[in-house]
């Protein structure tokens, strides 16, 4: 049990739990039972089918109910007189700003995404309360803990980002299951279902602009009275015939590479299906969109079986089929989502057939919706530690503890003996750009990127700024919100249009901009270096954003370099497209007068570099003394 | 391969999960028969594990009856002494944990566990003892120790923030694959009278301290007649006594080692719910991880323990990916925050 002075710091704390998910539920129970009698908890989730394997706090009845008030209800059952409160609501909402932040003793995530994580750590920040991190995958996990000026904070090392594939690969040659899977459910999908306005590279590109006459495209637009099954075999004939048809007489693309097989519909599947069977009349419709399936009318029980060439055409023409016939009114703004049936079962089908044409194996649709999904998989043991090391942390946080904080890896193999493995946490890296001030150095072509491609790729995928505001000087070249007049609003999105040079205030070579999020309270300078050309395949982006990976080695043996490269994020269904079993390259040991050890750093070695999975210790981190 | 397919059902419920360990890996689950012995707070976390995760069945024995005191960590007993009053331990947290999962089969075995005969335990595959005496633990041991059927045997204790888990698989045979050949292994655990009984003088120094703590506490429980858990400070001098013996007896000269750790187990015994949480959670990994390797032999009418056994590509699999199982105690400090794996043997035998 906890001694006295554990039990009136836990007594008289305030806490903020963001996520009632998997790690969330174990985190709420244990904090109850700890003693923890003032709690509040985010999480905008509702509760599905699939978590009711590891939330223990959920039953199937509850399935579609706010995971933070059910959550909620579940602990006052076993422990009636604490206080806690439940928020269903997004923590990126602007209400729970930083003056929302400061009311807590410490701040627990158990999220899945990064992009919360980032947000909640610039809170954490700007409002100066302590923030224990966690994530977990499979048998693996971690508890991390950032408190602001005596640990790192959350990305004072650079997290992987989610990955991204060159368009070629996914257009034209893909080599791997899950360019098929990006290919179905990014472009294919899209096109079908999704916004028509959205710029889509669908189409093969070829070397003959000519190629891409207006016809080609018509082929995506269904006339008012055309058959549905016409529409999908004439679809089915463009995507996996014509196109792939096409893109072979491009010789130069196949001289070294495997040369794919056009696969038309009359040669897979019977004359007519709807003679045959016909599923579109007595499918299984029953309540709620997500529950369509063609499944059960092909005779496919089993999601773990593997379909032919055949049965995933039929999958393809039939699901097509269905949401014309039953989800009509959605077509032309769904987006995939893996929780919606029928939208699996058709990008499965379509990655399949495109998979068998560029001689790729075929995949079950478990398998294909965990790649799709970017499912993480996860397990209740593992959350459950995880939940109990946090509890420990924000003990130690209570009572100010900092020597005794310990980030704690979860391993799945021992190392040294250990299979829960403290060590001691980082300094906070100098050079980063949210906790510290350094400027970021972006190189981008000025004269060709536009302010948009700037906003999109770099201010919120790169550093995941929620409401940005861009200044140039002394003149607002962007910001958004809710207070803007409509000249404004007019203004900012003809600035977006607008090359870089070309607006108002150009920036060019040497500019300095300044870009803040006001609900972050988070504010940084990027330095613009002008370049002309960027590499396609490895900067897709067309511009590179840099400096707070690497800090210069400045003088002698305080200087405190911290790398990026290997950066641990594990998450809890996150939405890093990374397959966890992938080994990531690690770094080369930091030369002999920046390594620091200390009693506890015996546990952190290379053992854990054997393991095949993103968690990577860096060892070019300096420890907190 | 073995039997029939994952239900529908199941297929939704455990899909993250079967992400982890495959299809085959949960229907081994589903086949497994868990018997658990003393519930409180650990024990209730790892209960909750096993069911979530879908095991065949569970069986609790715990014929205490619920009181105040029983409540502390254990989340499965409501704190509502309307409901809970006259009901005993098992029969309280076999209601909640049937609630968890309907698909798991969990009862209430009535009975004291020190006389219960051998062929008791011919239905399970894992006997997990929770806060039981030295000699309850060596007598449920012995008497597993001859059965026909092999099952795992775990003891587990959790005291203030430490907690101890004491794993018995006997003569454990399994193989890893590389690409060229299949390796066999035979790994050798020594029962749970051995594992106490090694002289420490053939115990690495660099051991946990808890091995040799949890070997006092026993010694004073059992000379003093105390229930397990049952001390208070006063009983310090009385402890560091037996404690400076025991190294005395064992010819190793640095007995004051353990006055502090000593001194935490004895002043509070009631369990810390964070270590509840862990120490729950790393004995259902390690009971999971075993469950993979160990039914499929058993299911391919294999004998586990014979010469010439003959190994599926699937058992390669789940081991050769899931390592060697736990040998033979594991060791858990929030003080430290180090959970550590200690392989206890006499090897000079």
């Amino acid at each position: 049990m906890a001694t006295q002075e554990q039990q009136s710091a836990i007594k008289s704390a305030k806490v903020l739990m963001v996520g009632a998910g998997g790690i969330g539920c174990e985190l709420l129970k244990t904090l109850a039972l700890s003693g923890f009698e003032d709690i509040h908890i985010i999480d905008m989730d509702t509760i599905e089918v699939s978590n009711l394997n590891r939330q223990f706090l959920f039953r199937r009845s509850h399935v579609g109910q706010s995971k933070a008030k059910v959550a909620r209800d579940a602990v006052l059952r076993f422990r009636p007189h604490i206080n806690i409160k439940s928020h269903h609501a997004n923590v990126k909402n602007p209400e729970f700003d930083a003056e929302f932040f400061k009311q807590f003793d410490v701040v627990l995530n158990g999220l899945d995404n990064l992009d919360a994580r980032r947000h909640v750590n610039r809170l954490c920040l700007a409002a100066d309360i302590p923030l224990v991190e966690s994530g977990t995958t499979g048998f693996l996990g971690q508890v991390t803990v950032h408190v602001k000026g005596k640990t790192e904070c959350y990305e004072c090392q650079t997290k992987p980002a989610p990955k991204t594939y060159p368009v070629c690969t996914i257009t034209s040659t893909p080599t791997k299951f899950v360019h098929c899977i990006v290919w179905a459910k990014e472009l294919l999908f899209a096109k079908l279902f999704g916004d028509k306005n959205q710029d889509n590279d669908l189409n093969v590109r070829s070397n003959n602009p000519a190629n891409l006459s207006k016809e080609r495209e018509d082929v995506f637009e269904r006339a008012e009275d055309e058959d549905i099954e016409q529409y999908g075999r004439k679809i089915y004939d463009h995507v996996f015939g014509s196109n792939i048809e096409a893109a072979l007489a491009n010789e130069e693309t196949w001289k070294n590479r495997r040369r794919p097989r056009p696969i038309y519909s009359k040669d897979v599947l019977p004359e007519s299906l709807t003679q045959q069977n016909g599923i579109t009349q007595n499918c299984s419709v029953t309540d709620g969109d997500s529950m369509v399936s063609v499944m059960p009318s092909l005779g496919l029980k089993n999601p773990q079986e593997l379909w032919g060439l055949t049965q995933n055409s039929l999958v393809f023409i039939e699901a097509l089929k269905l949401f014309f016939a039953k989800r009509k009114k959605e077509i032309g703004h769904l987006t995939f989502d893996k929780d919606d049936q029928l939208a699996v079962e058709f990008v499965t089908a379509a990655a399949n057939i495109r998979a068998e044409s560029f001689g790729i194996p075929l995949h079950s649709l478990f398998e294909a919706k965990g790649i799709a999904g970017n499912i993480v998989h996860a397990v209740a043991t593992t959350n459950a530690i995880i939940a109990g090391l946090i509890v420990i942390e924000a003990i130690k946080v209570l009572k100010k503890d900092a020597n005794k904080y310990r980030m704690t890896y979860c391993l799945e193999h021992p190392s040294r003996k250990m299979l829960l493995m403290p060590v001691e946490p980082f300094e906070p890296n100098p050079s980063c750009y949210v906790c510290s001030k350094t400027p970021l150095v972006l190189e981008i072509n000025t004269q060709k990127s536009k302010l948009r491609d700037l906003v999109d790729r770099i201010v919120k995928a790169k550093l995941g700024m929620n409401l940005p505001l861009i200044m140039h000087g002394a003149s607002l070249l962007y910001e958004v919100g809710d207070d803007l007049d409509d000249i404004m609003v007019a203004n900012y999105n003809a600035n977006l249009e607008k090359s870089l040079s070309e607006l108002p205030s150009p920036i060019v070579n040497g500019s300095i901009l300044t870009v803040e999020d006001l609900q972050q309270e988070l504010s940084c300078k990027i330095n613009v270096k002008h370049r002309e050309e960027f590499d396609e395949e490895k900067e897709p982006e067309g511009m590179v954003l840099s400096g707070w990976t690497q800090s210069p080695a400045t003088n002698g043996d305080n200087a405190s370099t911290s790398n990026n490269e290997n950066a641990i994020d594990v998450t809890e269904s996150s939405s890093v497209a990374e397959t966890p079993t992938k080994k990531r390259r690690h770094s080369e040991t930091q030369p002999e007068s920046h390594k620091k050890e200390t009693e506890n750093v015996e546990s952190e070695d290379d053992d854990l570099m054997e393991i095949e999975n993103p968690m990577m210790v860096s060892k070019k981190k300096k420890r907190v003394e | 391969m073995d039997g029939e397919e994952l239900t529908e059902q199941e297929t939704a419920l455990y899909d993250r999960q079967i992400r982890v360990w495959g299809p085959n890996g949960q229907r081994r689950l589903t086949k497994s028969h868990i018997f658990v012995s003393g519930i409180k707070g650990t024990v209730a976390e790892f209960c909750k594990n096993i069911v979530l995760a879908g095991v065949g069945s569970v069986t609790l024995m715990d014929d205490g009856l619920v009181n105040e005191d029983t409540l502390n960590a254990n989340f499965l007993i409501p704190p509502d002494d309307n409901a809970y009053m006259g009901k005993t331990v098992a029969e309280v947290c076999s209601d909640s944990l049937k609630e968890f999962n309907p698909m798991v089969l969990v009862s209430v075995a009535k009975g004291d566990l020190s006389t219960l005969g051998a062929e008791f335990f011919e239905k399970f595959d894992v006997v997990v003892i929770g806060y039981s005496s030295r000699a309850t633990k060596k007598a449920v041991n012995e008497k597993w120790r001859k059965l026909s059927k092999q099952v795992a045997f775990y003891t587990v204790d959790c005291r203030n923030s430490c907690a101890e888990i004491f794993v018995d698989l006997q003569n454990y045979k399994y193989t890893k694959k590389t690409l060229e050949e299949t390796l066999e292994y035979e790994l050798h655990f020594p029962s749970f009278h051995e594992a106490i009984t090694i002289p420490w003088k053939l115990i690495p120094r660099r051991t946990s301290k808890l091995y040799f703590a949890m070997r006092v506490i026993e010694v004073f429980e059992e000379t003093e007649g105390r229930k397990p858990g049952e001390c208070s400070l006063l009983d310090l001098a009385r402890v560091l006594e037996i404690s400076k013996k025991l190294f005395m007896a064992n010819s190793v000269s640095e007995s004051n080692i353990l006055d502090s750790v000593l001194e935490r187990l004895i002043t509070d015994t009631t369990e810390f719910p964070p270590a509840c949480a862990i120490v729950g959670g790393i004995l259902a990994q390690v009971l999971s991880r075993f469950l993979f390797a160990f039914n499929l032999l058993l299911m391919g009418n294999l004998v586990i323990f014979t010469r010439e056994i003959l190994v599926s590509q699937e058992v390669i699999k789940a081991i050769s990916r899931k390592g060697e199982p736990l040998k033979n105690f594991f060791y858990f400090d929030a003080q430290d925050g180090k959970g550590m794996i200690e392989d206890i043997a006499n090897y000079s035998k």
